[in-house]
C-alpha cells in the first residue's frame, strides 16, 4: 500500500509517498499561480493507492483527486511525531504561515496556535527584509549569525517593517545587525506562541524557515528544551498527512 | 395561507424604513438562511415552524406587533437577558428581543462610535441608523442597561433617537446589590405601567411567570434531548430556537417548543441523529450569537462536528433558571425575580465563578468531548475572562479552542482551518 501525501500551500506544493510508514520518495515544486495543477503532476505519476491531502489546498485536492483531507495542525504533528518519537512539541513556519504544536502521549495533538492571517514572521517576511538589505536569505542567515548584536526592529508588520529597515539602511545602520535583530524579532514572537500554548522540549522546528541556520540558532538559544530539525523540515507534512491514511 | 405571498412593504413604509436597503437586508438574511440552514439534512420536522417563522421575521411577526398597536397595545424592545420579560407582559406590553448580530451602516456608525467597538454594540446602533429594524421602529420602549461599558455609553447615543429607560445593574451578588436591583426593577415596573396605562398586579404577574417559565421549561426540554448521541437535533437548528425565543409570542412558541421537545425525545430514544453518530461534540461558551450570527456553528458543523450546547445569553442563560412560581404577593414576585435575574453569570459580574461551574456541567451533561470559547472582538470583558475560563476546562481534562471573532466573514477560512484541526484533535 503506497500512500501520496500532498501538503498544498500558497507557496509550495510537497509530495511524499510512503509505504510502511517509510518514505519511498519525494519532491517539491512550486505552488505557481495554481497550485493545484503543480499536484496534478505529482498525482498523475501514478504512483499511489491513496492519497491524503494537507494545506490550504487541501479541500481543493480532494475534490480534484479524490481520497481524504486532515489539517496541516493534525499531519505535522503526526510527521513530526513519527520522526522523532520523543518529540514533546512542534514549530512549523512556513512561507505564509506559523503554527505551534503541543504533543500529548502518543503524539497526539493537545493544543496548538496558528497565524495564517498576515505574513508576520513567515518565510515570505524574510524574504521582503533580505531584499530591502540587498541580501540573499542566506547571506541575511550568514550576517544574522555573525553579528554580536542586533538593532531592534519594532514592527512585526511586513509592510512597516520593510519601510523600517529601508530607514535603518539609509542611517548608516550596519546591514549585518539588522539582519540579526530581523531574525532575533521572529524568535521572540514565536518563543511567545510556544508558551502559550505551554511547548515542552524537545521541540521538532519544521517548514522552509526551519532551514534557515540563523532562526534555528535563536530558537535553539530561547527555548527551554531540545530543538530538533529534520533532514528534510519541508516535507514534514505530506509525510504527516500520508501516514494519517492509517489512522 | 394564500398562494400570493402578502406585499409588506406598506407596513415597512408606515414604519419608516428604508425601504431598498430593508429589501437588500432580507434578500441577504434569506440567502443566508437557506444557504446555512435549508442545506442540513435530517432535521427534525418541528423546525418546520421556525423555517416558517423566520420566512416571515419582518412579515407575519411584524403585522402581529402592528395591530397589537393598532389596539392599543405597546411593545417593548431589549437588548440583554437582564430586563425581565415578565414585567414587561405583566404590565400588559410585549416583549421583543432586538437582534443586533449582522453588520450593518457601520460606515454611519462608526461616525459616532470607535472602530474597535464590539460587533454587537456596533450593530445595534447600525440597524437604528440605516433604519432596516422593524422591531426596532415597532417598539414604543427600549430598555437598555448598565452591563459592559460600550453598551452602557451607546445607549447614550440611541437614546437621542429613541425612547428608552437604563436599568442600573450592579456588577456583584451581594446581599445589598440584590436590593438595590430589586429597587431598579421597581422602577422599571412603574415605567412600564406609565407606558401601557395598566397596573401590575399580582394576577397579572402570576401569569406572566408562569407563561414565562413555560417558554423556558419547553426550552430546557429541547436542550436536554441533545445529550443523546446520534444528537436528534443540530446545533444550529437549536440556537435557532433560543434566537427565536426572544421575539415569538410567548404562548405558541412554548407550544411549538413542547411539539419539537416531544419528536426529539423520540428521536433520541429511536437513536435518530441530525448528525451522525459519534459526531465531534462540541459545547460553546462566550458572547452572545444575536440573529442572525450563525457563523461559528456552521462552520463547526460543516465540518462535520455537531454542537451539543451553548453557555451563553443565546443559550442555557436564557432557559435554565426559572423565576419561583409560589409566590403570591406582588412584593415576593418581586423578589423572586430580582433573585433569578441577578443569578444569570455574565462576565459583566465580578467574580463570575458561577459561570465556570456551568460550563463544566454542562459539558459532563451533554457528552461534550470540547470546549470552544467564543467571544466577540474587542469584549474586554469575555476575552479576560477566558483566561480562567479556559484554564478550568483544561484542568476538567477537556480540550479548549480559543476563538475570536466579529460578523464579517474575513476569517471563515482561517477558522475552518482552526476548527477543522480542533475536531482532528477531539
Ligand atoms: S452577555 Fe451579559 S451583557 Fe450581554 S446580553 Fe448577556 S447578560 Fe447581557
Ligand atoms: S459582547 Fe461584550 S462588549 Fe459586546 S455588548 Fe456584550 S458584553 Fe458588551
Amino acid at each position: 500500500m503506497r500512500v501520496l501525501g500532498l501538503d498544498i500551500g500558497s507557496r509550495s506544493v510537497d509530495a511524499v509517498w510512503v509505504e510502511d510508514g517509510r518514505i519511498v520518495d519525494w519532491a517539491v515544486a512550486d505552488s505557481g499561480f495554481d497550485p493545484g495543477s503543480a499536484a496534478a503532476v505529482f498525482v498523475d505519476r501514478g504512483a499511489h493507492d491513496a492519497i491524503v491531502s494537507t494545506g490550504y489546498g487541501r479541500h481543493g485536492a480532494r475534490e480534484r483527486f479524490g481520497g481524504t483531507a486532515v489539517t496541516e495542525i493534525t499531519a505535522y504533528g503526526v510527521g513530526a511525531a513519527r520522526l522523532f518519537p520523543h518529540a514533546s512539541s512542534v514549530l512549523d513556519i512556513g512561507g505564509q504561515d506559523t503554527k505551534v504544536i503541543s504533543l500529548g502521549p502518543g503524539g497526539k495533538v493537545t493544543d496548538f496556535e496558528m497565524n495564517d492571517k498576515c505574513a508576520a514572521g513567515t518565510g515570505k517576511f524574510l524574504e521582503v527584509m533580505a531584499r530591502a538589505l540587498g541580501f540573499t536569505l542566506e547571506e541575511m542567515a550568514e550576517q544574522g549569525i555573525a553579528a554580536s548584536t542586533g538593532v531592534s526592529i519594532s514592527s512585526m508588520c511586513t509592510v512597516f517593517a520593510e519601510s523600517e529597515v529601508t530607514g535603518l539602511v539609509h542611517r548608516g545602520e550596519d546591514r549585518s545587525r539588522i539582519a540579526r535583530g530581523l531574525h532575533e524579532s521572529i524568535a521572540k514572537r514565536t518563543l511567545g506562541s510556544l508558551k502559550r500554548v505551554r511547548a515542552q522540549g524537545p521541540l521538532v522546528f519544521a517548514g522552509g524557515v526551519a532551514k534557515n541556520p540563523a532562526m534555528v540558532a535563536l530558537i535553539s538559544e530561547g527555548f527551554a528544551g531540545e530543538v530538533l530539525v529534520p533532514a528534510e523540515a519541508q516535507i514534514v507534512g505530506a509525510y504527516g498527512a500520508a501516514l494519517s491514511f492509517e489512522r | 395561507m394564500s398562494d400570493q405571498p402578502v406585499d409588506y412593504h406598506p407596513m415597512w413604509a408606515e414604519l419608516g424604513l428604508d425601504l431598498p436597503m430593508h429589501d437588500a437586508l432580507l434578500e441577504a438574511v434569506g440567502g443566508m438562511y437557506g444557504a446555512t440552514f435549508m442545506s442540513q439534512t435530517n432535521r427534525p420536522e418541528g423546525m418546520g415552524y421556525l423555517d416558517f417563522v423566520m420566512s416571515e421575521v419582518h412579515g407575519l411577526r411584524i403585522k402581529e406587533l402592528h395591530d397589537f398597536r393598532k389596539a392599543g397595545g405597546k411593545v417593548v424592545g431589549t437588548y440583554c437577558l437582564y430586563v425581565p420579560e415578565e414585567l414587561i407582559r405583566a404590565a400588559g406590553a410585549w416583549s421583543v428581543g432586538i437582534c443586533a448580530g449582522a453588520e450593518w451602516a457601520y460606515d454611519e456608525v462608526e461616525q459616532i462610535l470607535p472602530r474597535n467597538t464590539c460587533a454587537l454594540i456596533k450593530s445595534m446602533v447600525g440597524f437604528k441608523l440605516g433604519k432596516v429594524c422593524p422591531y426596532l421602529e415597532e417598539a414604543d420602549l427600549l430598555i437598555g442597561e448598565t452591563t459592559c461599558d460600550g453598551k452602557k455609553k451607546a445607549y447614550e447615543e440611541l437614546g437621542k433617537l429613541q425612547n428608552l429607560h437604563v436599568l442600573e445593574l450592579p456588577q456583584m451578588k451581594r446581599e445589598k446589590d440584590l436590593a438595590f436591583w430589586r429597587s431598579e426593577l421597581v422602577d422599571l415596573v412603574a415605567t412600564l405601567e406609565e407606558l401601557t396605562g395598566k397596573k401590575v398586579t399580582a394576577e397579572s404577574l402570576k401569569v406572566a411567570i408562569k407563561e414565562v417559565n413555560d417558554k423556558r421549561r419547553a426550552l430546557q426540554r429541547v436542550n436536554a434531548a441533545r445529550a443523546a448521541d446520534p444528537a436528534p437535533i443540530s446545533g444550529l437548528d437549536s440556537l435557532l430556537a433560543v434566537q427565536v425565543a426572544f421575539y415569538d409570542d410567548v404562548p405558541r412558541f412554548t407550544q411549538m417548543m413542547n411539539a419539537l421537545a416531544d419528536e426529539l425525545e423520540k428521536r433520541a430514544a429511536d437513536g435518530v441523529g441530525a448528525a451522525a453518530k459519534g459526531a465531534k461534540r462540541v459545547l460553546i461558551t462566550g458572547t452572545p450569537m444575536a440573529l442572525p450570527n450563525w457563523k461559528l456553528h456552521e462552520l463547526v458543523e460543516k465540518a462535520g462536528g455537531v454542537v451539543v450546547g451553548e453557555e451563553m445569553c443565546t443559550g442555557s442563560r436564557y432557559y435554565e433558571k426559572l423565576v419561583d412560581e409560589d409566590a403570591t404577593t406582588i412584593d415576593e414576585m418581586l423578589d423572586g425575580i430580582a433573585a433569578k435575574y441577578l443569578d444569570i453569570n455574565c462576565a459583566c459580574f465580578t467574580p463570575n465563578e458561577g459561570r465556570i461551574d456551568d460550563v463544566i456541567r454542562m459539558a459532563k451533561e451533554l457528552g461534550a468531548d470540547g470546549v470552544i470559547d467564543y467571544s466577540l472582538q474587542f469584549c474586554g470583558l469575555y476575552e479576560i475572562e477566558s483566561t480562567s475560563v479556559d484554564a478550568a476546562v483544561r484542568e476538567a481534562d477537556l480540550p479548549v479552542l480559543k476563538i475570536t471573532t466579529d460578523y464579517s466573514a474575513e476569517d471563515v477560512g482561517q477558522l475552518a482551518t482552526r476548527i477543522e484541526a480542533f475536531l482532528e484533535m477531539l
